[in-house]
């Protein structure tokens, strides 16, 4: 390092770039700055461009942003009509209200489950806790389309668990569970609960013993030592695996539309449905722009909130 | 007779018949293969400053975590003011334990973490407030109290850990290495306050440490530890000035250790016949004189040789040597004496005793102790 630091080439180098206002450190962050302007920023841009512009049939199927007039004056078409009729449409409501239902569900359902699981792996011994991350890991090695398809089979009216239950006498119909919300959940929980378990098992591996012996020592006993010590100490976990699974959850398209019924609405389902079925872009991306701004703003309140904890 | 009445009140592990706050009876704790406690008995008394002293390993802080209910010893018995702890779990005890990594909540603030145990008991929260601020005053941390432990020093966290371990006015308070993290003067100014806080609560005090000093200033009594067992059980001078062993004489303080047999004894002096010394003179042993022939061990403090130029008259113990090295500490010097046979004997002076011409190196010199100075081991 010392050695190419002290090179002629090295040093000819940054003096140039120097001159150019650019150091070491701007180029390091230059190559994931430019990553989200070309894969994140432009897209937005585009996306939101067309949901200012009017459906037409045509190719693309809107209208451009602007025109010549016939005194060659240019004109700017954009409106908000989209963002009205999506905002005043009970079925885009309901679509929204129904996602943040099913995301909220889901990611608490997760949090419970993971919880758990990640308490116990962090607090297993060292050689064990390996291969336990390895099991919560491992489904991720098969599709996820593929998994989600295995738990048709398992949900079915002739699938596994009906079966099962048949068989044994515990029940003699068949439960019905293919096409309803109940699915639905089940896919999102199997399918996110390790988004949910990893960052919690990373912060509770973390928890010195000797907090918990403290706590137990001054006379709480381990219901009590958990509340009031790992609980709050594993919260920056607690949310960020609830953000990991509530973000992906609120759009997820592909589990409702392989679990769920018709009257399964999630806003991911309404999207398809409104770029591919309707071809009406503008709607469309009227309907991601605001389904960005409902995950978004969460999310940054969060984060100011954590800022000022670490603050105080 | 009122001075041993005293000297009884004072220090009752002298009173065989006094009762003890704290009994472990036989205590034994394994892990797998490993003994990490090896059949431990232990009396410690009500108001005591206790030390477990030994090196790292030797299973003293086991032993402290069995008192606080963390290890369930595999046999043995623990009994405090009466009442056996078997099976009763940390939270129940009336033991408080300051540990040593100090294991103050991150997320509390000082006062929060002081009335954590407060508020365990059901206390009203005035009252346990009430209560952290006088406690917070005792330990002079009154002005940090809406800090968070991060926002501390360590010694200011070491004091909020004390704080919060007393809070609970425990019967037992363990202290972990409580000095560990410390640098050196803020140590030494910390021992003097634990011993002051202590004795204005009353409460009995056990402290593991590897430190000896730390462990002859704070303590009352210290046990030294190794492998599992405890070497020797006493008072400070008592450990220092007739230890039992090689081990405990070498651990606490420095020594010259001479293998030797014991010879004749007559008038209270014991004869023992050494290679590196030749023959040497020492009292007596008063608990259990050796007998003739028998292999044992001189320990000799440095500080109790006297180094001459000319050979002392009627000295019962001298040994010609060259001084080899000598070290200037300041307050005293400490000389290496090569004896004839090539052996090192260690020996300090005083810087009073020796104002004009100080002996110096390569010089020749007389070595001599008397017969009080020498401490005979069996072991």
């Amino acid at each position: 390092m010392s050695a190419l630091s002290e090179s002629r080439l090295w040093r000819g180098t940054t003096w140039a770039l120097g001159r150019l206002g650019l150091s070491g450190r701007t180029l390091v962050i230059a190559v994931p700055m430019l990553w989200l302007l070309v894969f994140f920023l432009v897209p937005f841009i585009v996306l939101g461009r067309i949901s200012l512009a009017e459906a037409i049939i045509a190719r693309p199927p809107y209208t451009p942003l602007w025109e010549r007039g016939p005194d060659g004056t240019l004109e700017i078409i954009a409106s908000l009509e989209n963002y009205r009729l999506v905002m005043g449409d009970t079925l885009y409501r309901n679509a929204y209200l129904s996602s943040i239902r099913i995301a909220v569900i889901s990611t608490i359902f997760a949090l419970l489950i993971g919880y758990p699981i990640a308490y116990f792996i962090a607090r297993s011994p060292e050689p064990r806790r390996s291969i336990l991350l390895l099991m919560v890991i491992l489904p991720f090695w098969t599709s996820f389309l593929l998994r989600v398809y295995a738990w048709m089979g398992f949900l079915r009216r002739d699938g596994v668990i009906n079966n099962m239950l048949m068989s044994l006498g515990i029940i003699d119909q068949p439960l019905v569970m293919m096409q309803t919300d109940f699915a639905v959940y089940i896919g999102i929980v199997y399918t996110y609960l390790p988004f949910m378990i990893l960052p919690l098992y990373a912060n509770l591996v973390k928890l010195d013993d000797a907090l918990l012996e403290a706590a137990g020592d001054l006379g709480a006993s381990p219901m009590v030592t958990f509340f009031t010590v790992t609980l709050p100490l594993s919260l920056p976990g607690i949310v960020a695996g609830s953000m990991l699974v509530f973000i992906p959850a609120i759009g997820e398209y592909v589990i409702p539309a392989l679990l769920g019924g018709p009257d399964t609405l999630m806003i991911g389902r309404v999207l398809w449905d409104e770029f591919f079925s309707s071809r009406d872009w503008p709607v469309a991306s009227a309907v991601a722009i605001i389904m960005l701004v409902l995950v978004v703003a969460p999310i940054m309140w969060l984060q100011s909130v954590q800022n000022r904890q670490e603050l105080d | 007779m009122t001075e041993t009445a005293l000297a009884a009140t004072a220090r009752p592990w002298r009173d065989a018949a006094a009762q003890p706050f704290i009994s472990i009876r036989n205590i034994t704790k394994r892990f797998g293969d490993f003994t990490a406690v090896n059949n431990v008995s232990l009396d410690i008394h009500r108001g005591e400053l206790f030390c477990l002293l030994g090196g790292s390993g030797c299973g003293k802080s086991t032993l402290l975590r069995m008192l606080a209910g963390f290890e369930t010893p595999s046999s043995g018995q623990i009994l405090i003011d009466g009442q056996d702890m078997a099976g009763v779990p940390a939270d129940k005890r009336p033991t408080n334990m300051m540990f040593q990594s100090y294991a103050l909540f991150p997320h509390m603030s000082v006062e929060k973490n002081v009335a954590y145990g407060l508020l365990r008991e059901g206390k009203s929260k005035a009252e346990a407030y009430a209560r952290v601020a006088e406690m917070l005053k005792l330990v002079k941390l009154e002005p940090m109290a809406k800090r968070k432990p991060h926002q501390l020093s360590g010694g200011q966290r070491q004091r909020v850990a004390l704080a919060r371990a007393l809070i609970k006015q425990p019967k037992l308070l363990l202290l972990d290495e409580p000095l560990g993290a410390l640098d050196k003067k803020l140590r030494e100014e910390t021992q003097f306050e634990l011993i002051r806080i202590q004795e204005s609560l009353g409460v009995t005090f056990i402290v593991v440490t590897h430190d000896q000093d730390e462990a002859m200033t704070l303590a009352t009594r210290i046990g030294v530890m190794t492998d599992g067992i405890i070497k020797q059980i006493g008072e400070p001078r008592e450990i220092y000035e007739t230890p039992n062993s090689r081990f405990v004489a070498d651990f606490i303080g420095s020594v010259n250790l001479f293998e030797g047999r014991t010879g004749d004894s007559a008038e209270g002096r014991l004869r023992i016949e050494t290679e590196d010394l030749g023959p040497v003179s020492a009292n007596l042993p008063a608990d259990q004189p050796p007998a003739t022939g028998q292999q044992v061990w001189l320990a000799l403090r440095p500080e109790r040789v006297a180094l001459s130029r000319a050979a002392p008259a009627n000295a019962a113990n001298v040994v010609p040597g060259v001084v080899e090295d000598v070290g200037y500490i300041g307050h005293m010097s400490s000389f290496r004496v090569r004896l004839a046979n090539g052996r090192i004997l260690r020996a300090t002076q005083s810087s009073r005793l020796q104002d004009e011409d100080p002996i110096s190196w390569d010089e020749p010199v007389f070595a001599s102790w008397s017969p009080a100075a020498v401490r005979v081991l069996s072991e």
